[in-house]
């Protein structure tokens, strides 16, 4: 839509999307010191930070108050008395309780969070390792999740109780039903046992056959279950649109209905979508450690149930760490890209 | 609903309206009634379970083991020659106690928390929601993960790791109904008649949000029973040989190749029953959804 274009007038103020038209300039502005995105971005550092010290202290405060001593629980009851108290030196707990708590905090804010009670390496190397694959694994699942979720969504809001929109919201209502696990297994059942389409086992690398094969499936699981998510807030979203007074007036004047819904009513439905696309997004993280173990693919959720089985308490803190950074950051980024797309919103 | 300061003597809504209202909202989205007899029906046969369950749940039977579904075994037997059926209806108690059990302690500890920040306001409300906030941001199942393995799995603790986790939500559903209701007309004539902070909640706040809760909790109910399921999937569920829907499953998985049965069963279980829950909660949710009513 050109600024020639005839669909221009005055009702097409309700249209939020001229940012994206206008080649970033207003993302500069807002940006610039002083300008209220900077404000906003201060405030929500703000309180990323203030999130990652809440989770660091009480993971802290967690691992001190679970019963019996770590060395103890590391070391097994077979262990005698001078090696537990190499270990407690080791794991630094003969220091006093504050010492303990600063040179916890203070090495997590350096990235050093300690070594892996069971592999003797870094923590944050071990979890910067498998963050690619399970960063991968997000991504397409979410870009499978919007493919297929967004135009369903629309469909039934079009077809409002009619039976595209019964067969979308049980289906979607179905989706959202099923654990993750229980997905994947049938995913597996029928289309690497069954149907041998994909490897049972798979973690290939190098080829790009390879990488589909690895990635087809876990992806697959999640982003329909991220599909049946979006479906349901891009068909509430675009209800809510559709009755609008500026969709109106774009039909009464004449404007073909796929214009009015694609160009008109979907643009202004993508805000609360992308919203809620951030909150689910938590949603996501916690499904893929189930993927990743029926799949046996690698990534945190295997490292992170690797560490439960073997009580790696370091690692666990770790990857508390990480997948708090993970969300604060996402949460962030969801909130830059609300206020974005919608430049009424308040961002103070 | 902004009535004069007159006739605003606080009155409690008779009985029989709270339930023409109730029924009134199943009607609204009639598969609602569907959703529900279904988790009727499977609150019965767990109850039943020790009457209707064909076989012991933990009887092992070394010669007929990994059978497929037959004559005798309905579902088959898994591993160790278990009846499936019979640790299917004996699983569903474990998920549903733990479900339920949770759910309403999240749902009392959250109602109240939202109820009291949003009641109070200010600093108390910024603090507090600013922690369910924290608590919010961090994906439940990993959280219940790591509270259960370092509790420790028993019963107890699984239901208060997944019960933490669905508090803030709880927190929040209560908080934003009450800062709108706090501002009624009804609310001021209260304490103009020097009621109790506590007496206007509980008599005048709760009963108007109350339904909300209510709903979510019956959506809250569902994702309990998925988290719970999914815990004892990672291995940190009530202990074996109790039967879990779970466990069954992670204890089929390692059968997958030669007998998905083992899996099969107790996944339908799951989604059966999330499903009907969902369905049930969904459809009473558009049911008293202010911006949805008057559409239909």
């Amino acid at each position: 839509m050109g600024p020639g274009s005839p669909l221009r007038s005055a009702r097409d103020d309700g249209v939020r999307w001229k940012w994206l038209r206008r080649s970033g300039q207003p993302l500069q502005l807002l940006l610039q010191p002083g300008g209220i995105m900077s404000a906003f971005l201060v405030k929500r550092l703000g309180f990323a930070i203030v999130t990652l010290w809440a989770v660091l202290s009480l993971v802290f405060v967690v691992v001190r108050i679970v019963p019996g001593d770590p060395a103890q629980v590391i070391l097994g009851d077979q262990a005698d008395a001078a090696a537990i108290a190499a270990m407690r030196t080791r794991l630094g707990l003969d220091a006093s309780m504050s010492e303990q708590y600063f040179s916890f905090l203070a090495g997590a804010v350096r990235g050093d969070w300690g070594v892996s009670l069971v592999t003797g390496r870094p923590v944050i190397q071990e979890v910067l390792a498998v963050l690619p694959w399970t960063i991968e694994l997000t991504i397409v699942s979410l870009a499978i999740g919007i493919v297929i979720g967004v135009p369903l969504g629309v469909w039934a809001a079009v077809n409002r109780n009619r039976m595209p929109d019964y067969v979308t919201r049980i289906a979607s209502l179905l989706g959202l039903s099923f654990p993750p696990f229980v997905s994947a297994i049938i995913l597996l059942i029928v289309f690497a046992i069954m149907l041998r389409w994909f490897p049972v086992i798979s973690a290939g690398q190098g080829s790009a056959s390879a990488w589909f094969q690895s990635m087809a499936l876990p992806a697959l699981n999640l982003g329909l279950i991220m599909a049946a998510y979006i479906t349901r807030v891009a068909r509430s979203a675009m209800l809510e649109v559709m009755q609008e007074d500026y969709v109106r007036s774009a039909r009464a004047k004449g404007v073909p209905w796929w214009v009015v819904i694609w160009r008109h009513a979907l643009r202004n439905a993508l805000i609360p979508i992308i919203t809620i696309v951030g909150l689910y997004l938590g949603i996501l993280i916690g499904n893929s450690v189930l993927t990743e173990i029926v799949f046996n693919r690698p990534g945190l959720g295997k490292l992170i149930v690797g560490a439960l089985n073997q009580r790696d308490y370091t690692m666990l803190q770790g990857m508390m760490v990480i997948y708090t950074l993970i969300v604060v950051l996402v949460n962030i980024a969801t909130d830059i890209t609300y206020a974005l797309v919608d430049p009424r919103v308040k961002l103070s | 609903m902004s009535t004069s300061v007159h006739d605003a003597a606080p009155v409690a809504p008779p009985r029989l309206r709270w339930l023409k209202a109730t029924i009134g909202a199943f009607n609204a989205n009639k598969t609602s009634w569907a959703g529900l007899a279904i988790v009727l029906a499977v609150i019965l046969a767990a109850v039943l379970a020790p009457i209707i369950a064909p076989h012991d749940p933990l009887e092992q039977n070394i010669l007929s083991r990994l059978q497929p579904p037959y004559d005798d075994f309905y579902l088959g037997t898994d591993y160790f020659g278990r009846d499936i059926l019979s640790r299917l209806l004996y699983g569903a108690r474990i998920s549903l106690v733990i479900g339920i059990a949770s759910t309403v302690i999240a749902m009392v500890v959250g109602s109240l928390i939202g109820l009291l920040a949003g009641y109070y306001g200010g600093r108390f409300d910024i603090i507090v929601m600013q922690a369910m906030d924290i608590l919010l941001a961090f994906p439940s199942l990993i959280l219940g993960l790591i509270l259960v393995a370092m509790l420790g799995p028993s019963m107890e603790n699984i239901t208060i790791a997944i019960a933490l986790t669905s508090i803030p939500s709880f927190a929040r559903i209560a908080r934003a109904p009450t800062i709108t209701v706090k501002e009624r007309d009804y609310i001021g004539a209260g304490r103009a008649l020097a009621f109790s902070d506590a007496r206007i909640m509980a008599g005048h706040i709760l009963p108007n949000i109350f339904p909300e809760i209510l709903v979510m909790a019956s959506l809250w109910l569902a994702n309990a029973i998925r988290t719970e399921a999914s815990l004892a999937f990672i291995g940190l569920g009530v202990k074996p040989p109790i039967a879990t829907w779970g466990g069954m499953i992670r204890e089929g998985f390692e059968n997958i190749l030669d007998s998905y049965w083992l899996v099969l069963a107790p996944s339908l279980a799951i989604l059966v029953v999330v499903f009907a829950l969902n369905v049930l909660g969904d459809g009473l949710r558009d049911a008293i959804d202010p911006k949805l009513k008057g559409e239909r």
